[in-house]
């Protein structure tokens, strides 16, 4: 049985470790000149490279390598001054050659670290290694129930992938996150993925498989210095599932250890559906890859002064930014944080550049836009608004054009695809009432309307000024300019403020 | 003394999806012997001071530029294919005989 996070958190510690694998946006393949492109139809970015035909031969692409060592500078690592591939021999139909090119005890970089925040605290997560390998093709199982290997008549392969250059950043084991591994787990690879972002090298998109992630857990007993056995699990496709099979996976082990059982070292798969684990292969008998080094690729020696001169041009890194914008926009920990999980800064950095103050930008992304994101299921960069607009409808606000029950409206109709903010405006009138003709025509019939209300006003009550307000506002189905309509009020009822 | 045994010959065999027989086994037992020998024979001669080595070329840095180059249409890739099922090379079932 599994047990209850809380109870398992009480009784064990968990120890993690995270393997993540990025595809690099390359055009071309790490080992030959096939194209990268995804979703392309199956078997057509292929050639006798990849499919391993006899006498073809890998020659390394540059621009992977150097992504490779712009990604290990980001993460603080040494880079290697001489290394080899190696071969990873498996059979196995996902590669063509029966073996992977990879690298084994020489990664290209190694001894780094990344800082990640996890509720307001800094966690420093150190990394391994960052390895270059290629990655494999892309298997269908026909037959069978589940449409998974166990089970399946046979298995049907696309080689399209096979050969994409593929990073492997390897964590060292996280001790000491206690309840937190979850949380952890998951800011890990969110911050992993800005960078790589930043860094301009993958599209990093974990639904179509360019970023994925093993999670490695272990639990010992509270108090025990020695950790216990690890499993890892593959599939986790999303943010979320990170956070999910971690906290599964800790569940179960829990679960074992408090009957006595023993955590069996293995693969597991992750089900995005259940949001639990299932037994893969077993580790032990898979791992005999019989590594050695590539021969048919010479050592990769990058020379000091490149590696210098790439370490030199790296863009700011997302913490560093997120901190500089926190400063700038003088916003709360808290108001921070809740933009970044919603995805939102880039879009108010950009609002802001096309020049929104940053309070609006932040009002209008975290609020009525983000409401519409959450009911239409998309993103907020998905919405079909740029930012470009948001700062024109602020402006409109700003310069008294609009008033914000019409920039909602206006937003709706940009929304709608009815055109730019302007254009919404002008075809669906929302010009805030300036005409002070048109105005005063409206209070007249409003002040006639409410013979009790104006009473009150004229014998002193002025808190009942609101209500003829409110009559202007309905009256002009919101277009009037409140302040200007209370001034007016007064003005013709004889009475100041 | 034999170096390498019986064993570790069949183990690679699996690994190797290799189907041998008992005769087999031996046989190769003893030729993979032979091998390990004449490499140890080189590892007596290897001096202190010279690093081992991998690759016969004294060469580093053999890149390509990130370039698109033509590859083969599908009808080609998968002529040689024993099997193919839309547009893609069918395999056996892969865990059959671990299941």
């Amino acid at each position: 049985m599994t047990m209850l996070y809380d109870e398992a958190l009480d009784r064990f510690e968990p120890v993690l470790g995270l393997e993540t694998h990025v595809e690099l946006g390359t055009k071309s393949k790490m080992f030959c000149g096939c194209k990268t492109t995804f979703g392309a139809p199956p078997n057509t970015q292929v050639c006798p490279t990849c499919l391993a035909f006899p006498g073809a031969l890998p020659v390394a692409n540059a621009a992977a390598i150097e992504s490779t060592i712009r990604i290990g500078l980001a993460l603080n690592c040494s880079i290697a001054e001489w290394c080899r591939f190696a071969r990873k021999n498996y059979f196995y139909p996902d590669m063509p050659k029966n073996y992977q090119i990879s690298q084994y005890d020489e990664p290209l970089c190694f001894d780094g670290y990344i800082d990640v925040e996890v509720n307001g605290e800094p966690v420093r997560i150190e990394i391994e290694r960052v390895h270059l390998e290629e990655d494999t093709g892309k298997s269908t199982h026909v037959g069978g129930a589940t449409g998974r290997i166990h089970g399946a008549d046979y298995s049907i392969v696309d080689y399209n992938r096979a050969g994409i250059p593929l990073v492997e950043i390897v964590t060292k084991p996280i001790p000491g996150t206690d309840r937190l591994a979850p949380e952890v787990a998951k800011a890990y690879v969110t911050e992993l993925r800005e960078i790589m972002r930043s860094l301009g090298v993958s599209d990093v998109r974990m639904e179509e498989g360019s970023l994925r992630c093993d999670v490695n857990v272990s639990l010992m007993p509270r108090g025990a210095s020695e950790w216990g056995t690890r499993t890892e699990t593959k599939n986790v496709n999303s943010l979320r599932s990170v956070e999910r099979a971690v906290r599964s996976e800790i569940e179960r082990q829990a679960g074992v250890l408090a009957e006595g059982g023993k955590i069996v070292q293995e693969t597991r798969h992750f089900h995005e559906d259940t949001g639990t684990t299932t037994s893969g292969r077993s580790k032990e008998e898979a791992q005999d890859y019989r590594y050695f080094p590539e021969p048919d690729l010479v050592p990769i020696a990058p020379d000091p002064a490149w590696v210098a001169k790439l370490k030199e041009a790296l863009p700011e890194l997302p913490l560093a930014r997120r901190k500089r914008l926190q400063a700038e926009w003088a916003l709360s920990d808290h108001d921070m944080q809740a933009m970044h999980n919603a995805d939102a800064i880039d879009l108010v950095e950009a609002t802001v550049a096309a020049g929104a103050p940053a309070a609006d930008a932040r009002k209008w992304w975290m609020g009525e836009l983000a409401r519409r994101a959450n009911e239409t299921g998309v993103p907020l960069s998905g919405l079909p608004i740029t930012p470009v607009q948001i700062a024109r409808v602020t402006e409109l606000v700003a310069s008294g054009a609009l008033n914000d029950k019409l920039a909602r409206e206006v937003l709706e109709g940009v929304l709608a695809g009815e055109g730019t903010p302007d254009e919404v405006v002008e075809r669906r009138g929302l010009q805030i009432v300036n005409d002070e003709g048109e105005l005063s025509a409206i209070i007249d019939q409003v002040l006639a309307d409410n013979a009790d209300a104006v009473e009150k006003v004229r014998s002193g009550k002025i808190a009942a000024a609101g209500a003829l307000v409110g009559g202007v506002m309905r009256a002009s189905k919101g277009k009037a300019d409140a302040a200007r309509a209370r001034q007016l009020i007064l003005e013709k009822l004889g009475v100041s403020e | 003394m034999s170096a390498i045994t019986r064993d570790e010959v069949a183990h690679l065999a699996r690994l190797s999806r290799l189907a041998l027989t008992d005769d087999e086994l031996d046989h190769y037992a003893t030729q993979l012997d032979a091998i390990i020998e004449s490499v140890a024979k080189v590892a007596e001669v290897a001096a202190e001071d010279v690093p081992p080595s991998s690759h016969a070329l004294p060469l580093t840095n053999v890149f390509r530029a990130d370039e698109v180059q033509p590859g083969l249409a599908p009808e080609q890739a998968l002529s040689g294919a024993p099997a193919v099922e839309d547009d893609r090379f069918r395999v056996p079932r892969i865990l059959g005989e671990e299941a």
